[in-house]
Parts: structure tokens; sequence; C-alpha cells
């Protein structure tokens, strides 16, 4: 049997993509969701072979429900409209319905999914989309974060600083510290630009939560925080605070 | 204030080589008209270092005061105070460096050195003024592209916010599952979104209508979406008879309407009431618009939000006055409060 997750706001959307999946015998609906909330937690209780997922959601839109798995399953996305969404499914060759879809369409994915079903898991093709919807998430100011089993929106600006931490990121803010799966070149293309420096190797800072900048060595600097910590600042990642601060 | 035209280099480079050459000349001439080499020099550089010196003034005031085209006499007096100040400050001058018997050849000299003196001045007049004039078409046909290009994006943003693509698609998606499962509800959803669409590609920005039928055209909307999240959304429709014949601008509670969907519906889950309240006071209508947001999802942004922004202008165009949009949070309803004075 192939297990799949129906993840879509709208009943009547869901309807359809039941509907639709009523011909074929082998697949198994496993559960609907009305939010990635709840897609998050059916997809680690479930474990779907395959997910028709929405983007716009409320809460947290499909890609960040996306970022959420460590082991995503396959995803057929389903949109009404979104640009950017279209533009980064073209350019990663992912598969994706446009809302209202056919029968026929919804066939030809669904077909094109079981055929490669063994072949390989895109794994790596979502890694890549999320990369890609960069900037669009920029637009919403938010970062989204697990920890344990509950899921946090940390706004923009509430993040003092980002840190290296092996193969993740330790997201700092007043309230606590997150780990985020992914790389600093990451984040800082993500929040690059005014707010966000890169100081150092491993380390992004909130400009807005630096109190003060006290030499360290030859060309390198400490920056302060409101909180009291002290944060290292390259030769070059001085060069871009200057920058940013317009000293 | 525009830049000095020897801020560009190759200008720059021009005005250089003009005045070696030109001070390589004078100094010939004087110099077989019986100048020593050192007194023909010294003459040369001292009055041309003092023209030069009266040219970059001249340009220099005109990059703080750049007097109409058409001012001739200034011009012209400028031209001739300039070169009247340099020919006997360089007399002044040269008096401490050459013979007795040169200097009277320096005065007998004086109105052909005047006559180059003005000329020179003029023609730097001339270049300043028309490299300005350049300057200034350039930078009037740029500022006109940018301005052709920026209306050009608000058309299109409003086109696109009036069709609203996402709303529409999702609605033809209701349909096509409605088709199948209760076709009375699609045709009834596909009269529903027609009459929509045809309200909304109605031009009539200035049309003024009541009450009653703007709360009509916005029931069209909401049933629509009902039936898309009629699962988890109601609405409270509220007003008093008077309010219901009070009259305001066509389609300005839409958006409105639109960004308390947003906010309430499309952002939030669970079960949510809109609210909308419309009262009469003395020549004044008042309408209130309620709607729940998540708070960890979108904090409601001081002031107006984007949606907000074109009733804002729209009111202030209409009554010049900035106080009849207000927003205020309760908890976790947001409340848009829209007032329209009575003509």
């Amino acid at each position: 049997m192939i297990k799949v997750i129906i993840i879509d706001d709208e009943p009547l959307a869901r309807n359809i993509v039941k509907e639709y999946l009523a011909d074929y015998a082998q697949i198994n609906i496993a559960q609907e969701c009305n939010d990635g909330f709840e897609g998050v937690k059916a997809i680690a209780q479930y474990r779907p072979d395959l997910i028709f997922l929405d983007i716009q959601m409320p809460k947290i839109n499909g890609f960040e429900m996306l970022e959420l798995l460590e082991n995503p399953p396959a995803v057929i996305f389903t949109t009404a409209f979104d640009e950017y969404a279209i533009r980064a499914f073209e350019t990663h060759a992912i598969d994706y319905l446009l809302k209202p879809f056919s029968k026929e369409r919804f066939d030809k994915s669904l077909q094109k999914w079981l055929s490669q079903q063994n072949a390989d898991k895109n794994t790596n093709a979502y890694a890549m989309l999320a990369e890609a919807t960069v900037q669009q998430q920029l637009s919403q100011n938010r970062i989204v974060v697990k920890i344990n089993n509950k899921i946090k929106i940390i706004p923009l600006q509430d993040i003092c600083f980002i840190e290296a931490a092996d193969d993740y990121v330790k997201i700092h803010t007043a309230e606590g510290q997150y780990l985020k799966n992914k790389t600093m070149q990451y984040f800082e293309t993500l929040l690059g630009g005014e707010q966000f420096v890169r100081t150092h190797r491993s380390y992004i800072v909130n400009v807005q939560y630096i109190t003060r900048l006290d030499p360290y060595e030859k060309d390198t600097y400490t920056a302060i925080l409101k909180s009291g910590e002290k944060i290292p600042v390259s030769k070059p990642g001085y060069i871009k605070l200057k920058q940013v601060l317009g000293l | 204030m525009p830049a000095s035209v020897l801020s560009k280099n190759k200008l720059r480079v021009y005005f250089v080589s003009f005045w070696l050459i030109w001070s390589a000349i004078h100094a010939w001439v004087l110099h077989e008209w019986n100048y020593t080499l050192e007194e023909a020099w010294a003459d040369s550089i001292v009055s041309n270092a003092l023209l030069c010196m009266a040219s970059m003034l001249i340009i220099t005031s005109f990059r703080y005061y750049l007097p109409r085209k058409e001012s001739f006499t200034y011009f012209g007096l400028m031209c001739i105070v300039l070169s009247a100040i340099c020919i006997s400050l360089t007399r002044f001058v040269l008096a401490f460096v050459i013979k007795d018997k040169t200097l009277d050849q320096y005065t007998q000299s004086i109105p052909v050195r005047a006559a180059i003196g003005i000329l020179i001045l003029g023609c730097v007049i001339l270049i300043n003024v028309l490299l300005h004039t350049l300057q200034e078409q350039q930078e009037q046909e740029r500022r006109k592209s940018e301005a052709d290009r920026i209306a050009k994006d608000a058309e299109l943003y409003k086109l696109r916010q009036q069709l609203q693509p996402h709303f529409l698609f999702n609605s033809l998606n209701s349909i096509n599952a409605l088709v199948v499962s209760q076709p009375a509800g699609a045709r009834k959803m596909i009269q529903q979104l027609s009459e929509y669409l045809r309200n909304t590609l109605k031009k009539e920005e200035h049309k003024w209508v009541t009450l009653e039928e703007e709360l009509e055209y916005l029931q069209l909307y909401l049933d629509i979406e009902k039936v898309r999240f009629g699962h988890r959304l109601s609405t409270q429709i509220q007003a008093d008879e008077i309010a219901m014949q009070m009259k305001l601008p066509v389609l300005l509670l839409q958006p409105v309407v639109e960004n308390a969907i947003k906010f309430g519906l499309y952002d939030t889950t669970g079960d949510i009431v809109i609210g909308i309240d419309a009262k009469s006071s003395a020549n004044m209508l008042t309408i209130k618009i309620e709607n729940p947001f998540d708070a960890e999802v979108s904090k409601p942004v001081k002031g107006t939000g984007f949606g907000l922004s074109s009733v804002q202008k729209r009111l202030f165009l209409l009554f010049s006055r900035n106080d009849l949009l207000n927003t205020s949070t309760r908890e976790n309803i947001f409340v848009t409060q829209v007032k329209i004075p009575q003509q």
C-alpha cells in the first residue's frame, strides 16, 4: 500500500485530490491536514510515501513545513497562484499542480511519481527548492524552527545573532536559543543586507542589538550586545559592519 | 545642485590643456614682440593663471547659481568686470617682476588683452551654460522615464489587486470540487463569482452608493469565502436603518474587508468571526470591521497596514482628512474603523 497525506487548508481542495485518488486502489489516504502544524505531526506519525502539499496556508507555508522535516517524503505541490514558487519549481524541475487542475494532469503527475518511486528520492531537490525560495521567505520576515516537537515562529527582528554549530546553526533570541539544520551561507543570503551582518565566519549579528565595538587584537574587534554577549568581529566582518552602520 | 562641469575627467583634461597651450602661444607672441624670454613667460603665466582662476570662479559660481540663459547683460558684465580685475591684478604683480620699459608696453597692449580676456571668459560661460543645459535635459529625460515606469507598475499592480488571482483560482478550484458532489452549489458559486467579478471590473471610482448596496456586494465576496472556508468562517453584519441609507464611495470597504479576511481567515486556524458594524450619527457614517488575528504569525502593523494605505489615500483625496481611518487591537481582535462624512 502507498500511504499519502493531503495538506491543504481548504476542504473542497482536498476533496478534489481525494476524488482523483479514488481510481488508485493501491493508494491509501492516511490523513488530511488543515495546516502545516498538523502536517508535521501527521507525517511523523504515518511516515507517508507521498504528500500533496498546498503552499499558502495559515501559520506556516508549505515550504516552511518541508524545512521542518528531517526526511521529507516525496511531494506533489498544489497551488493556485504563486509567482515565486512556480519559478522555483521550474528551475528545479519539481512537479506541481496549478489549481484548478484536471484529472488528466493529476494522473500524469502521479504516474510520473509512481514510475520513479524507487529510482531516487528527491530530498536534495527540496533542499535546493528551499534555498530558492529564500527570497520569498524574506518577505515573510520570519524563521520557523522546531523544538521538542513544538513549532516556533521567530520574527526576524527578534533574532540577536546566529552562531555556527557543527552541521547546525544556533539562533539566539532574547527568549532562548534554537537549532536549525541550515548553513551559515543560507542565513547570510536569507538575512543579507541592512539588518544583519556576517561579522565572522561563525557569526551573523543583528546590528540593532549591538551596543558597542571594542578593539580585540590587530584589525579585529569584539561586538558587545545589549544582552552583554560578546561576538567576535573579523577584519572583513568589520569592513561590512562599518558600511552598514555608516561609520 | 548640478555637478561642476569639471567633474568629468575628459573635460578636466580639455580645460588644463587649453590653458597650457594658450599660455605657450601668449608667451611666444610677446617674445616676438621684443619681450625677453623670461619676461614673456612671466607675463603669460601671471595673466593666464589669473584668467584661469576667473574661469574657475565662473564654473563654481554656476554650480550654486545658474542665471537664466537669456540674461546676456549679466554674462556680459561678468566678462567685463572679471577681465578688468585680471588685467589690473596682472599689472600689479608684473610691476615686481619686469622692467619699467616692458611695463609700458604692457599698458599699451591693455585693449588687446581686455578683448582676449572677455572673449575667453565669454567662451567659458557659453560652454558652461551649454553643458548645464545638456545635463538638465538628460536629468529631465531620466526623471520622465522613471515616472512612466512607476505609473505603469502602479497600473499593473492595481489590475492585479482588482482581480486577486489567488482568490480567483482558489474559487475556481472550489467550483471544480463542487461540480461532482454538489452541482447546484457549483452553479450558485459560478453566479456569485461572476457577479463579484462584474462589480470589480466596473470602473466607477467616483460613484457613491448607499451602505445597503455596498454591503450587498461585500456579502457576495464573503459568501464565496464561505464556500471555501464555510467550516470555520462566520460573519456578523449589523447596521441601523439610517446608516443603511447613508452613502459612501463605491468599493471603499472592499479592501478593508479583504484585509480582514487575509489576516483573520487565511492566516489563522480554527473558527473565526468577521464583524461589520455600521452606525449613523449626525452627518457621519461610522463603520467598524473586526477580525481576529494570530499574534504568533502576524503582528498588526502600527497605523495602517499595506492593504489599508490605499483606503487612507482615497479618503484623503475625497475629504482632505487624515483622521477618517483608524485601526486598533483588542486582545487578538483587529479593529478597523472607517468614518464617512455625509454631504
